[in-house]
């Protein structure tokens, strides 16, 4: 703590030569009680100057766009009230700071406020699909029907989009059978089998994931239904899904693995552990969180993706159960498709479609939170406690051996 | 003991791993996936370059130069739609960047400690948001909301090459607001919100990375928080920050679904962004694969195979800032 010698009351004593002191100085601090300082950076200005500032100008604003001038429009006026926002912020600020300070002020208002737009872009995103698409889901024929029966001028009592779930959760689950052991396996080879040839596959991957998701369904298009004579089906989305997923999770699996601490590695190696011993029982279960996440993302940018869909699914109105053959639609072309017409029953049917999706991806976000919040080589809870047991058991066989023999003194 | 290290004869030991038994199927497992792969991505890579160029024979240079799209009728080129992929992409990436730099900035230095976790899965969840659900929302609502604001653009700015609109009077106050809707703008608006949350993860990535011992000296210095961040966070982030908006912008230039959604196709280089129409590469292969005969479609894998190259580069240059940058020493050991 620092001791202010200009202070008044230090200079007591008579003195006056500078420097001299012929008595100590009269402690005056012990007698007063010791206050608490403040140690937050918030004082009581700062809120005023932001409260003051922020419904001066909402009222500039106000009298602006209603009594003043011609001005109109919601986005118009919340730009000019931010714009004003600033600038009288920074007058206020400027009362009682220095330059230093004031810019300082200006721009964690700024950094504030783009944060709070971010989220609320979010919020207005999600909230405004549910919203659009409240109308559609109170009816349970929504989620037990196809839209077979259901033309756009239909009302919201007929039809529903149990065939884009079902389309959905066949061609994910189709692509995962082919993107999980590929992936993960050469994730695997990339950081375990290190070379000429694992750094020309990897730079290769990582090229891939440039490839835009469009031509990826173009090339599954031009090959599988134009070349090879297939229809558009299921599994052909499948296959554009999985060409387009295929590069994500590897390059995530691989950063992931490369992320597991290498003395593990080692130790495993050292105990004479073989090469693939050490994958099976060290690697791959210290990444094991990491790599679920990395899945599971890539899961989730497959299922919203509705570009390589389109050109390869088809679309029918009806149920179909079977992937390898006819059109299947999945719920982002069924949402693409609904909005496509004018009529407000097929819209209102698209957002509710679209809300599935939502709901669809969050909940695969949740459990890839679930699964994979820790870093590699973190524990879970369970793991841990099952540790613990595993060394309290360790100890008491180590007590009951040497309990028997008394201890020699 | 010394004696017998000299009596020793010096073999040289023999260095070389031979994997035994399960290792050496292992080994060849790992090796099979990768040249599976590789060999999937070199199918993808050698037949879209393959088809493309039987058409790329057919065009010649004039494929760079030519506005219209009728590959039937000879007469075909991407200067179009490769332009107005890279318009939405500017524009997205002018919307973007403030938004994810000031994001990062914020969870990474001025959000109070129980908040990150929360603002970071926010992020997250907004980067996983389908990209059909940000193209209703764009257009059904925010359509609405910008065609107003660029009204009032085109009606003070108009001066501006960008910024002006072709067949209407400003000051007929009845003009209708359909030439300000379905606009490279507002597609451009969608796509940046889309790829804010990807900008932003990795600019807080970085910027998380600063060392602590050169904020802390910073502001024992007597810095401002914000001269801590021009000083000390933005300097050691700024590889991060390119790199991360490249990235941003390669996924905006590929971005599909939500531009055919707002984008009303019009096959001219455009420059006047407020105005109705334009075309990006994406949305061209969406709206005419369907229609298209064999020569058709081998157009389509050109256009494709230019958008691709395109975004590979940009790729390439990101991952180049994110590498050589001092802050990305650390995550590519």
């Amino acid at each position: 703590m620092s001791v202010d010698l200009t202070a008044p009351g230090r200079h007591l004593a008579p003195d006056t030569r500078p420097g001299v002191l012929d008595q100590p100085l009269p402690v005056l601090a012990d007698t007063r009680p010791e206050v608490r300082r403040q140690t937050s950076g918030f004082r009581a200005t700062d809120v005023l100057s932001l409260g003051g500032a922020l419904a001066a100008a909402v009222a500039v604003t106000t009298l602006l766009f209603t009594q003043v001038a011609p001005l109109s429009g919601r986005v118009g006026a919340v730009v000019t009230a931010y714009v004003l926002f600033l600038g009288l912020y920074a007058l206020l600020v400027s009362c009682d700071e220095s330059g230093p300070a004031v810019r300082d002020r200006l721009v964690s208002a700024v950094v504030h406020s783009t944060a709070f737009l971010l989220v609320a872009v979010l919020v207005l995103v999600v909230g405004y699909t549910t919203y659009r698409g409240a109308e559609a889901l109170p009816h349970l024929n929504f989620f037990t029907d196809d839209l077979q029966d259901a033309g756009p001028l239909e009302p919201l009592t007929v039809g529903g989009a149990l065939h884009g779930v079902v389309g959905t959760l066949q061609q994910i689950a189709l692509a995962l059978a082919v993107v999980i052991p590929l992936g993960v396996t050469c994730a695997v080879f990339l950081s375990e089998v290190p070379g000429r040839f694992a750094r020309t596959v990897r730079t290769i991957t990582e090229a891939m994931t440039a490839l835009p998701s469009i031509v990826a369904g173009l090339f599954v298009y031009a090959t599988v239904i134009l070349y090879l004579g297939f229809d558009k089906s299921g599994f052909a989305a499948s296959l554009a899904l999985s060409v387009m997923m295929l590069p994500i999770v590897i390059r995530a699996g691989d950063v992931v693995l490369r992320l597991v601490p290498s003395n593990l590695r080692e130790a495993s190696l050292a105990l004479g552990a073989s090469q693939w011993r050490t994958v099976w029982h060290v690697i791959l279960p210290t990444a094991r969180s990491g790599l679920g996440t990395a899945i599971i993302l890539g899961t989730a940018r497959g299922i919203g993706e509705t570009s390589p869909v389109l050109l390869t699914a088809g679309y029918t109105a009806a149920m179909n159960t079977n992937p390898f053959e006819g059109p299947q639609v999945s719920l982002p072309l069924l949402v693409f498709e609904s909005v496509k017409s004018p009529q407000p029953a097929s819209i209102a049917r698209g957002f509710g479609t679209a809300v599935l999706l939502l709901a669809l991806v969050l909940v695969l976000f949740v459990l890839a939170r679930v699964i994979g919040g820790r870093g590699p080589g973190q524990p879970s809870a369970r793991q841990r406690r099952r540790a613990v047991a595993a060394s309290r058991r360790d100890a008491q066989r180590l007590d009951a051996r040497t309990a028997p023999t008394p201890p020699e003194s | 003991m010394t004696a017998l290290l000299e009596d020793a004869p010096e073999a040289r030991r023999d260095l070389s791993v031979r994997p035994a038994g399960a290792d050496r199927a292992f080994t060849a497992v790992a090796r099979g996936s990768g040249a599976l792969v590789l060999l999937v991505m070199a199918l993808v890579g050698l037949f879209l370059g393959f088809r493309a160029s039987q058409a790329l024979r057919d065009a010649g240079w004039g494929f760079l130069t030519t506005e219209e799209w009728n590959p039937e009728g000879g007469e075909f080129g991407i200067a179009a739609v490769l332009s107005g992929s890279v318009l939405i992409a500017v524009v997205g990436v002018v919307v973007a960047f403030p938004l994810a730099l000031g994001t990062a900035l914020y969870i990474s230095e001025y959000a109070p400690r129980r908040l990150k976790p929360l603002l970071l899965s926010l992020v997250d969840v907004m980067a996983a948001v389908p990209s059909v659900v940000y193209g209703l929302w764009g257009l059904f609502l925010l359509q609405g909301q910008v065609a107003g604001f660029s009204r009032w653009l085109a009606t003070w700015f108009g001066w501006f090459p960008p910024f002006g609109v072709q067949g209407v009077d400003p000051d007929d106050p009845l003009a209708s607001i359909t030439v300000y809707t379905s606009s490279i703008v507002i597609a451009g608006i969608v796509v940046g919100l889309m790829v804010t949350p990807i900008a932003c993860s990795i600019m807080r990535q970085v910027f998380s990375q600063a060392p602590v011992g050169e904020r802390e000296g910073a502001l024992a210095l007597g810095a401002t928080r914000l001269g801590m961040i021009r000083s000390v966070v933005l300097p050691f982030g700024r590889g991060g920050m390119i790199g991360g908006m490249m990235l941003g912008l390669g996924r905006a230039l590929g971005e599909t679904i939500a531009v055919f959604l707002i984008l009303s196709q019009v096959f001219d280089v455009k420059v006047r962004v407020l105005e109705s129409g334009g075309s990006s590469v994406s949305s061209l292969i969406a709206l005419r694969y369907g229609e298209a005969t064999e020569f058709g479609t081998s157009a389509l894998m050109a256009a494709g195979l230019a958008l691709f190259l395109m975004t590979l580069v940009v790729n390439v240059i990101a991952s180049s800032f994110t590498t050589r940058s001092r802050s990305g020493q650390g995550a590519e050991a």
